[in-house]
């Protein structure tokens, strides 16, 4: 009995070890990249960083038991994201560093970072004199408990039922996406080009 | 359901200010988008904490649309960018404060 007590806490500890691990290296991952998207020079880099943040936000994911959204995460922005930005940048070559001497308006990039300072101490203090979260549970449908089924099945459930409609307008909103997208960057025939750079 | 739903929570604002702080002190205009990406990951975070914290399904759920809604933007966005190089050769903000076609 005392053994059984014993073991059953000491796997308990591994499992709260392993959490802390696996949100000490998310986080990790998550800062060194966003610092690497801001701070580097050449997009390329910037690009690369980002995936170094997604996959920590990915982590982050599991960590809290969002299976199907961490594999998502990995597929739709470090796969589909990161590889459109990377192919724009290389498609239009300006993968050379930004020019960091030109700064139109003086004083711009001390004031960018108090200003992120301040938006981070308002959210941090807002945050301390209210509650975390307050409200009812489980409004939408259970997370975890009693319900069979895995995070992808109750997850598929509530998004088929509850959010139908909501579905339907993002298969619209893509569908749009995808027209603009080929309306926009479409090169205009030679004969009926209306803007050129004259205009401008 | 070990780490505590705070600690999420500041690194997801750590990571909305460093986002916020990016997008104002780049120029360039897809170093930009990568930055609102950053913005959009804290605030998934945040969903997907509180999704946790209350046990509720819908944050999840909501996650899932912002992410197809991300997809869409960037889609958008990139093809705009791709346009306004067509004209002119420069993907600093500064050269599209005439977006008029």
């Amino acid at each position: 009995m005392l053994a059984t007590i014993v073991a059953d806490s000491s796997g308990q500890a591994l499992a709260h070890a392993s959490a802390w691990a696996v949100f000490a290296v998310g986080a990790a991952l998550i800062i060194t990249g966003a610092l690497g998207v801001i701070l580097l020079r050449n997009p390329v880099h910037s690009a690369l960083m980002l995936v170094i943040t997604l996959f920590g936000i990915a982590l982050e994911f599991i960590d809290q038991s969002a299976d199907f959204l961490a594999a998502v995460q990995i597929i739709v922005y470090a796969g589909a994201v990161v590889i459109l930005f990377l192919f724009v940048i290389m498609f239009l070559g300006v993968d050379r560093k930004e020019a960091v001497g030109a700064e139109p308006t003086k004083f711009q990039r001390p004031l960018a970072v108090l200003l992120g300072l301040v938006a981070l101490v308002e959210i941090l203090a807002l945050s301390r004199v209210d509650h975390w979260s307050s409200g009812q549970l489980s409004q939408s449908g259970v997370l975890t408990g009693t319900k069979s089924g895995d995070n992808v099945q109750k997850l598929g459930q509530a998004i088929y039922t509850g959010y139908l409609l909501p579905f339907e307008m993002t298969a619209a909103l893509l569908v749009i996406a995808v027209v603009a997208a080929v309306v926009l960057s479409r090169r205009h025939q030679a004969g009926s080009r209306r803007n050129t750079e004259a205009d401008l | 359901m070990t780490v505590p739903s705070a600690w999420y929570l500041v690194l997801a604002a750590v990571l909305f200010g460093l986002g916020a702080t990016g997008l104002l002190i780049r120029r360039n205009v897809l170093v930009m988008f990568m930055c609102i990406e950053l913005m959009l990951n804290a605030v998934n975070l945040t969903f997907v904490t509180f999704a946790r914290d209350l046990n509720d399904i819908g944050g999840q759920a909501d996650v899932f649309f912002v992410l197809v809604v991300a997809a869409a933007e960037v889609v958008v966005g990139l093809a705009i960018i791709v346009a306004m190089f067509r004209r002119r050769a420069a993907a600093t903000a500064d050269d599209i404060h005439i977006l008029k076609g």
